[in-house]
């Protein structure tokens, strides 16, 4: 009794194969525990539940994903799911994770705007508001800086944050042409090398 | 007056302007929502945005409350389907295609191009966010101060947040 039960375990864990398919409860749970859970940010969670607790993605396969969300219009959180929904179980995955991950902050938040609309004036609330919206704009000067950190690749991509900010909040050109005009700018600035281009055709 | 089609419009096309996170849809939503369509005030849109920084989840959620401002319940879902929708799409095509553009050379321009751009406009936004949440001494000590602690210690944001609101209280409660 006790082999016919241990031993598939122990098979899959020794091949470190693809683990048995995951069902679309399984998936959509496993999302919807992410989106009540991550507070302050949710990669460290998708990582922790995704990777470390599940093993339903490799770490390599989870950094890979990443990478694709940061370069896709799209939040982390939802290109996230997509991605590993998808790897998993195809277009329902897709699906089940990203209502999973949403479902509970959509919720909160909707209760939240009902009661700011009733109570958001009320002098204490106010008072409370002003300093989450300084620390907020902390919070996002914290991101660009660890962004900065991790993703640039060489000073002069400062150049084009500049130019970004500038064609934004000076020029008033508005996202989507800054996003064209500078992102074209420094697509080409990145453009693949002669031999990046020999070594890709091979 | 029904605001759906407004509602359907205007997060279809934040969605997608929101290249390496929420924040950098921010100046565009502040003109669209606050300006054009004036389902809240600049003040209250800060708010929403500050206060969903405390939520769990995909960092973007506060939509849903001014979806539900400005057209009810069906409102907020509307929002959500248009916010999340096409962004989900391209990501699914995407996820679908990545293997076969392996090899273009072109991937790794694409990344490493859009990389400072997409930090660019998270600082554009931030900038837009700070006119309306910095002023005086108080709120730039706050700001400076989280900033600080999180590039220094591992601490989870949504604490600071918290924080933060309380040491709003502290300063701006009148006396």
């Amino acid at each position: 009794m006790s082999d016919a039960t241990l031993n598939p375990s122990v098979e899959s864990l020794a091949a470190g194969a693809p683990v048995a398919q995951v069902s679309i409860g399984q998936i959509f749970l496993e999302f919807l525990i992410i989106g009540a859970t991550s507070f302050g940010g949710v990669v460290p969670y998708l990582r922790g539940s995704l990777v470390t607790k599940r093993g339903w993605i490799t770490d390599k396969e989870f950094v890979e994903m990443l990478s694709i969300s940061q370069s896709l219009p799209g939040l982390n959180a939802t290109n996230m799911a997509i991605l590993v929904g998808e790897k998993l179980r195809g277009a329902l995955g897709s699906i089940a994770a990203i209502i999973g991950i949403c479902l509970p902050g959509a919720v909160l938040m909707y209760c939240v705007g009902i009661f700011y609309r009733i109570h958001g004036d009320h002098v204490w609330i106010t008072a409370a508001l002003k300093g989450v919206a300084a620390a907020a704009v902390g919070l996002i000067l914290s991101t660009v800086v660890s962004m900065s950190k991790k993703s640039l690749s060489g000073k002069f991509d400062f150049v084009f944050i500049a130019l970004t900010v500038i064609a934004v909040n000076r020029l008033h050109l508005g996202v989507p042409r800054t996003l064209v005009a500078v992102g074209l700018l420094a697509i080409l600035f990145h453009r693949p090398r002669k031999q990046q281009l020999e070594s890709g055709t091979q | 007056m029904n605001q759906t089609p407004a509602l359907i419009r205007v997060f279809a096309y934040l969605s997608l302007l929101t290249v390496g996170g929420g924040m950098a849809a921010f100046p565009e939503l502040k003109i669209l929502t606050v300006e054009v369509h004036k389902w809240l005030t600049f003040p209250q849109l800060i708010h929403l945005y500050s206060v969903g920084q405390m939520a769990p989840g995909p960092n973007m959620m506060m939509i849903v409350a001014i979806g539900q401002w400005a057209g009810g319940f069906l409102g907020a879902l509307v929002v959500l389907l248009a916010f999340f929708g096409p962004t989900a799409l391209l990501a699914f095509i995407v996820a679908r295609g990545w293997k076969k553009l392996e090899k273009w050379p072109w991937r790794t321009s694409i990344q490493e191009g859009l990389a400072p751009v997409s930090i660019g406009l998270l600082l554009a936004g931030c900038f837009t966010m700070a006119k309306g949440a910095i002023f005086g001494v108080e709120t730039a000590a706050i700001a400076v101060g989280v900033l600080l602690i999180l590039l220094q210690y591992k601490v989870n944001p949504a604490l600071l947040v918290l924080g933060s609101a309380v040491l709003g209280v502290i300063s701006f409660m009148p006396k």
